[in-house]
């Protein structure tokens, strides 16, 4: 069974600040991801095509899909946003039978554990300190991957808990403050 | 003077800005992410960061002019400055902007105003630095040489 590695992953980066957005739309580029770059996660939730998922819960995840405008393969987004956080985002997506496995990575300009641990626990799959640096881009590619092969075995069980079994710790390199 | 005179130039300006801690390693990080795909890519970023930081500085003067100041407010905008300039290496200014925030915290109004001073000289050394060096910039391309990157 081929499983499709060169065909370009669309990733929605969600962002507030102009700058981080400039910046994470092009490391995501270095790494030749498709990006779609919103400044809010209400714009996000928009692309995903959220608003019509709540009309249908007994659908199946293929019906979804055709309502969806683009295929998204990851969200990665900022934490601190006004309105909606990129934790109701994260809530949100995980709630919705058609998007809950699309990996969704969060940033943040604050290293704070109980944030990062809420995050992982709500089933996000990464959570970079800002700024975020290409080696953060290069640990992406691996999540895509498996999404990937998960979608052509067609599991039905969310494997994703697997990923947190391993130690996490947050880049302690970069100086922060 | 001759492509190699201003490719010195551009070197020297560039490592005194990092000795005197007006740039940290997020530069480069900028510097790296230029290629001939985004060749404009640091100016780019570092005019919108102008452009963000005039407002975000006015924003704090306004919200410490008010009364009652609302220290919230204030930090709101701090907070985001701290983030830009994280997000492009503007180290001094990140730290003034830590410095800020904990006297928004503390409530304290006479150290908020004294930041906003620092600020305010910060970010006006560390622009006509930047200018300097993308003026040298300007100079190397226009004379068909290539700029010099830290490694």
């Amino acid at each position: 069974m081929a499983i499709a590695a060169d065909s370009q992953f669309h990733v929605l980066a969600v962002d507030d600040s102009r700058i981080d957005r400039m910046l994470i739309e092009r490391l995501l580029k270095t790494s030749s991801f498709h990006v779609t770059a919103v400044d809010s996660a209400t714009k996000a939730l928009k692309i995903l095509g959220l608003v019509e998922d709540d009309l249908r819960n007994f659908d199946t995840s293929v019906a979804s899909k055709f309502h969806q405008d683009v295929e998204v393969n990851m969200i990665i987004t900022d934490y601190c946003m006004p309105g909606m956080t990129g934790y109701d985002l994260l809530r949100k997506i995980k709630e919705s039978k058609s998007l809950k496995d699309i990996p969704v990575v969060i940033m943040s300009s604050e290293n704070v554990p109980s944030r990062i641990n809420r995050c992982l626990e709500e089933g996000a799959e990464e959570f970079f300190l800002k700024p975020v640096q290409q080696s953060d881009v290069n640990k992406l590619k691996p999540h895509l991957l498996k999404s990937r092969v998960k979608e052509e075995q067609e599991q039905p069980i969310n494997n994703k808990r697997k990923g947190m079994e391993e130690s996490y710790s947050p880049n302690k390199n970069r100086q922060k403050m | 003077m001759d492509v190699i005179q201003w490719q010195r130039q551009h070197r020297d300006h560039q490592a005194s800005m990092f000795r005197e801690g007006f740039l940290d390693d997020q530069f480069i990080q900028l510097q790296k992410l230029q290629d001939e795909t985004s060749p404009d890519f640091v100016i780019e970023v570092i005019t919108m960061f102008f452009a963000d930081s005039e407002n975000l500085i006015n924003n704090m003067k306004q919200a410490l002019e008010q009364t009652p100041v609302d220290f919230r407010q204030v930090d709101a905008h701090v907070h985001q400055y701290k983030g830009s300039s994280a997000s492009v290496g503007a180290a001094r200014v990140k730290n003034v902007c830590v410095t800020f925030r904990n006297f928004c915290d503390a409530q304290n109004l006479e150290g908020c105003a004294r930041c906003l001073q620092q600020l305010q000289h910060e970010y006006s050394l560390l622009k006509s630095n930047l200018q300097h060096l993308f003026g040298l910039q300007q100079q190397i391309q226009a004379a068909g040489g290539s700029i010099p990157t830290i490694e």
